[in-house]
């Protein structure tokens, strides 16, 4: 195994940019990658706390069959806001804006986005949206529609609250739309002299993906949304049957955006366990050009199944069929990258640290969440869960299980990486087995009541259910006392922590080929080029060679 | 904006919501242009501001690859007009319109402004041409008669507006209609600001020049694509 790198050169030190520095650059519009990185993921992590909470709020409700503990129409706000939350200021921002902007720079071996300017513009729409919309919750009336927003049930719950909704998804669609160009300007455009496409590390295939989809479907959900605006302000009646107008079409639209954002969700996760799981197995990454061929795969057929949300929508037979054909599909590319990661772990030398614990997490929920969501492309199944606990079982183990799980593996895995130093080993794994446990106590009942019957958006249920919900709500609680140890993990390590040095993982890729954390642009030297990055395992290992000495 | 649905049939106030219809996203849109702009020669402004590697890194110029930028953008742009058109098409093809809701919309004015918007596409490829050899004076002139037809296209689009005997909120067909036709006129407009802009700036020696092309090659790229959505759009709303 050859490992091109070249070799470190004293270049004069950089001077010193006309921007703040020390922790005050993360409160300011700074153009690094990396600081735009960290303030999307401290951000979005805000933003997860108050889901969260707003998630803790739902169970408790959930304790008991009656609607005792909230009104129903606050209950109503509460859960819109927490799935508008968790999407749009947690998960989206997070697995794209944070994982994005750090490593990608450095994965094509540029010392920075193509567009620096955009990408703070970008960040900086995000704390303002989320502001609006939380505030809505404080002036009048949040959205109660769900974050579905579906006609007509959104044109008679109160105005305020579901325009401010519209506005402040405009403003994250806005920002998700500008950071999806400056993604695929950066991997197409500023790749490093010599590097070629298929040698690049599959995060950044995987946010290729994404980045296509944003750019594809995020502006048709704006323009709906517009529409819907206009149907609430200036009582026009596009989706409001009462005036002539059509429910389903405003459906239609709207899941043309939703179901590539599912992928705009999980893709970049698939990408960063590309990464991680090589790493900590010591073995190359299992079927890369697969890997490749799936998720261009994925991307296309993406597009061509929003319908599956709409099989009890009066959708037509022979919509049905095309829709549940090709969401079935999906499971092919989709199972390739399961069992190519399987393959990459087969036989390898494995770490299991508090990185590779999560990682294995991901895979065993999201096979199941990928299993369920097979399930529920099949017509008749759909249409006895449809609207179900079930569903929220379902997208909970993609959404949860899947990405959340791979966000924390992340955040352990490049923890060293953006602080120099290591998280603690103990408290992540308490973290992990916390979360593990309460995950699947949390969701995997939820099965059994979607399949029983118990509705989802509902603030009283049948007493047959309460025990089932009492225990889906301890698990809540282990997820909401799991994060504790997470914290203290995050801020004690950051002062406290072991030392990592600059690679302490001997991984290969090119983030890691610099200083922990890296200079303002990247390297000292130049970039180097890094045509194997999953070079594991090769008798001898391949010499990393650190462009850097502490 | 509190139009209590009042029928207004001929009203000049059933333009404006058509045109706020697009304006968040137009908004969005001018900003991300204008951010994309200044902001885009990643090596003026990174982290750091001088590295070789970064900005040439696959050996493009900076023109073409903010203009890659600006492009994707516009692909994004499209997909709401694609939204928007779709959403009509299935309107009219499962939507019964209201009782004698069937409007023939008037061809004259509007071929005419299709005429002249395509003409405009041509005039700002002639400013194009002039300023490649060097001929400013020329482009200037071919860049003013550019923007002078994109705004006697909106003239003739606001006759239309007032001309046409319905209002906003009468049925389904003139919402679609006047959302996705205000929406588009929202693009002529931004267009138009931009192209007087770049007039403005080559007048005053500055930034528009033969060294310079950007500013006027992007504002090209967006031009030719506004003309574009509004064939589609003229053939779907008008001609179908
Ligand atoms: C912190 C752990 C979480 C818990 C305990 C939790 C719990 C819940 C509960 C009980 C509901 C109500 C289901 C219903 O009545 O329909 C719900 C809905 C939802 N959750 Fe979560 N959730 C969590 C994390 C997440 C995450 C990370 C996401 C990321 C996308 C998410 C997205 C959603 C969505 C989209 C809805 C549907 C909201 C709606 O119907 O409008 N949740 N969640
Ligand atoms: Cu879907």
């Amino acid at each position: 195994m050859t490992l091109t790198l070249s070799p470190p050169t004293a270049t004069p030190e950089p001077q010193a940019p006309l921007q703040p520095q020390g922790w005050l650059r993360y409160f300011s519009f700074s153009v690094d990658h990396k600081v735009i990185g960290l303030q999307y993921l401290v951000c979005g992590f805000i933003f997860y706390l108050i889901g969260g909470a707003l998630a803790g709020m739902i169970r408790t409700e959930l304790l008991t069959p009656l609607s005792d503990f909230m009104p129903r129409e606050t209950y109503n706000e509460v859960l819109t806001l927490h799935g508008t939350v968790m999407i749009f200021l947690w998960i989206v921002p997070v697995v794209n804006g944070a994982f994005g902007n750090y490593l990608i720079p450095f994965y094509v071996g540029a010392r920075d986005m193509a567009f620096p300017r955009l990408n703070a513009v970008a960040f900086w729409l995000i704390p303002p949206a989320g502001l609006l919309l939380i505030s809505s919750y404080f002036i009048g009336s949040a959205s109660q529609s769900g974050w579905t927003a579906y006609p007509p049930l959104s044109l008679t719950t109160p105005a305020t609250g579901q325009v401010i909704w519209i506005l402040s998804v405009l403003l994250l669609g806005g920002s998700s739309i500008f950071g999806g160009i400056n993604f695929i300007a950066t991997i197409l455009k500023l790749r490093r002299p010599g590097l070629k496409m298929l040698q690049l590390p599959m995060f950044c295939w995987a946010l290729l993906g994404t980045s296509i989809l944003v750019v594809l479907s995020t502006p048709v959900l704006a323009g709906t949304l517009v529409l819907l605006s206009f149907d609430i302000i200036a009582h026009t009646g596009f989706f409001n049957p009462a005036l002539g107008g059509n429910a389903v079409v405003y459906q239609h639209l709207f899941w043309f955006y939703s179901h590539p954002a599912v992928y705009i969700m999980v893709l970049p996760a698939f990408g960063l366990v590309s990464e991680i799981l090589p790493v900590h197995a010591r073995k190359p990454l299992f079927g890369y050009i697969t890997m490749v061929y799936s998720i261009l795969a994925i991307v296309v057929l993406g597009l061509v199944v929003w319908a599956h949300h709409m099989f009890t929508s009066g959708t037509p037979p022979w919509m049905r069929l095309f829709f549940t054909i090709a969401t079935s599909l999906i499971a092919v590319p989709t199972g390739i990258k399961f069992f190519n990661w399987l393959a990459t772990l087969w036989g390898g030398k494995i770490a299991l640290n508090t990185a590779m614990l999560f990682s294995c997490g991901f895979i065993v929920n999201f096979v199941f969440g990928g299993i369920t969501g097979v399930a529920l492309a099949q017509v008749p199944f759909d249409i006895h869960v449809h609207d179900t606990y079930f569903v929220v079982a379902h997208f909970h183990y993609i959404v949860y299980g899947g990405t959340v799980f791979v966000i924390f593996g992340s955040v352990y895995h490049w923890y060293p990486k953006f602080t120099g130093r290591l998280a603690n080993e103990t408290l992540g794994r308490l973290h992990f087995v916390l979360t593990f446990i309460g995950f699947n106590l949390c969701f995997a009942p939820q099965h059994w009541l979607g399949l029983n019957g118990m509705p989802r958006r509902v603030a009283e249920y049948d007493p047959q259910f309460t025990f089932i919900n009492q225990v889906s709500s301890v698990g809540a609680l282990l997820m909401a006392i799991s994060t504790l140890p997470f914290l203290i993990n995050m801020v004690y390590s950051a002062f406290a922590g072991e030392k990592a040095g600059d690679n302490p993982w001997r991984a290969l890729t090119p983030e890691w080929l610099t200083s922990s954390p890296p200079p303002v642009e990247n390297w000292k030297g130049p970039a180097p080029l890094v045509t194997h990055p999953y070079g594991y395992g090769a008798a001898p290992e391949p010499q990393v060679v650190s462009a850097s000495s502490p | 904006m509190t139009s209590s649905s009042a029928p207004s049939p001929i009203s000049g106030s059933a333009a404006s919501p058509a045109l706020a219809t697009g304006l968040p996203l137009a908004a969005a849109g001018a900003g991300g242009v204008a951010m994309a702009l200044p902001g885009a020669g990643s090596s003026q402004d990174t982290a750091a501001s001088h590295h070789a590697e970064a900005g040439h890194g696959a050996g493009e110029g900076h023109g073409d690859f903010r203009l890659f930028g600006l492009a994707t953008f516009l692909v994004a742009d499209g997909m709401t007009f694609a939204g928007f058109f779709a959403a009509y098409l299935t309107f009219r093809a499962v939507n019964p319109l209201a009782e004698g809701g069937n409007y023939e919309l008037e061809l004259a004015l509007p071929t005419l402004n299709t005429i002249l918007l395509l003409l405009s596409s041509l005039t700002f490829h002639r400013a194009a041409k002039a300023i490649h050899q060097d001929r400013t004076e020329a482009c200037r002139n071919w860049l003013l008669v550019t923007a002078a037809l994109g705004f006697t296209f909106l003239g003739g689009q606001m006759v239309e507006y007032f001309s046409l005997p319905f209002g906003l909120t009468d049925n389904l067909f003139a919402s679609t209609f006047y959302a996705i036709t205000g929406f588009h006129g929202l693009h002529v407009t931004l267009g138009g600001l931009m192209i007087l802009i770049i007039w403005w700036q080559s007048r005053q020696g500055g930034r528009v020049n033969r060294t310079n092309l950007f500013p006027l090659e992007a504002t090209e790229l967006y031009w030719h694509f506004v003309d574009g959505i509004w064939v589609l759009l003229y053939g779907i709303l008008y001609l179908l």
